[in-house]
């Protein structure tokens, strides 16, 4: 059924989680000069927000695109138990490697999400703290955006 | 093109319940959210209007306009209402979060007639929304 309205649904987390920001590729100093007080040895911690939204067709016989359930078990069992009360460097494997920034910490996410099986993840958004917010929506250019 | 967003709150009542499942089946699928007296929220909704600015008023719409639809359309509709009850625009349908975001979006859309209805951002709680787009729009 094609339909001319297109609709999302939204929902938003909570998890706490320590971090270090530093570069095995850059010196002490050039850490430091990048990374400030983020760099500092024993690291530091946040309550992040985590907002996943979703995209489908709304089932007329529950009115839901999915049910809330669903989405809130599956980000419940790929990110908040995997991250909430860790150390983003020493407990998340693919931050061994790449720095634990929030802007790889969405992408990260956006990579655990992406396989959701009963609606199409559309963008992620994360708040490090009330004051900065960082989204993502995958990697493919949107349709709006492609230069014909 | 610029993108301009009111917002505006009421409070309403409502309960999921699909008279074609079984008892059983609408408490599994819909949990407390079955509850027959029903239960209420605080709702938020964001509407975003995209156009050019007039180059005299230098407004893609007077937001006393969209305040004015506003009030009219959705206040007088569903604030201190049961939506199941007493809108007719869900009659028959389940006034999940998504199902209200698209029926605001209806009403408001052809009422809108400087600028264009982009968005229709509705919170059931700060940690649950829904959202409309005109399809193939996509977000600003």
């Amino acid at each position: 059924m094609s339909d001319a309205l297109k609709t999302l649904f939204g929902r938003r987390y909570r998890f706490a989680a320590s971090h270090r920001l530093h570069s095995d590729h850059l010196s002490d100093e050039e850490n430091f000069r990048v990374y400030g007080k983020c760099s500092n040895r024993y690291g530091h911690g946040h309550n992040y927000v985590l907002e996943v939204v979703v995209s489908g067709a709304v089932n007329p016989a529950t009115g839901m695109i999915v049910n809330l359930v669903d989405l809130d078990d599956f980000v419940q069992r790929e990110v908040i138990e995997a991250f909430d009360h860790k150390s983003l460097n020493e407990d998340v494997e693919s931050f061994r490697s790449t720095v634990p920034t929030t802007e790889n910490l969405c992408k990260e996410i956006f990579q655990r999400l992406k396989h959701f099986p009963l609606a199409k993840l559309e963008r992620i958004r994360v708040e490090e703290t009330s004051n900065n917010a960082f989204e993502f929506a995958g990697e493919e250019i949107p349709d709006r955006m492609t230069v014909r | 093109m610029v993108y301009l967003t009111r917002k505006i709150e009421f409070s309403a009542s409502h309960l999921y319940h699909n008279p074609a499942l079984s008892a059983e089946e609408n408490r599994r699928i819909f949990g407390k959210c079955n509850n027959p007296h029903g239960h209420g929220h605080n709702y938020t909704l964001e509407v975003t209007v995209v156009g050019e600015p007039d180059p005299v008023t230098g407004m893609v719409l007077d937001l006393k306009d969209l305040k004015t639809i506003l009030e009219r359309e959705i206040m007088e509709r569903m604030d201190h209402r049961f939506l199941n009850y007493e809108v007719p625009e869900l009659k028959d349908q389940i006034p999940t979060c998504e199902n209200i975001a698209r029926a605001i979006w209806k009403i408001l859309d052809p009422k809108i007639t400087q600028g264009r209805l982009h968005k229709v951002r509705l919170y059931e709680s700060a940690d649950l929304f829904a959202e409309c787009y005109r399809n193939g729009a996509g977000p600003a």
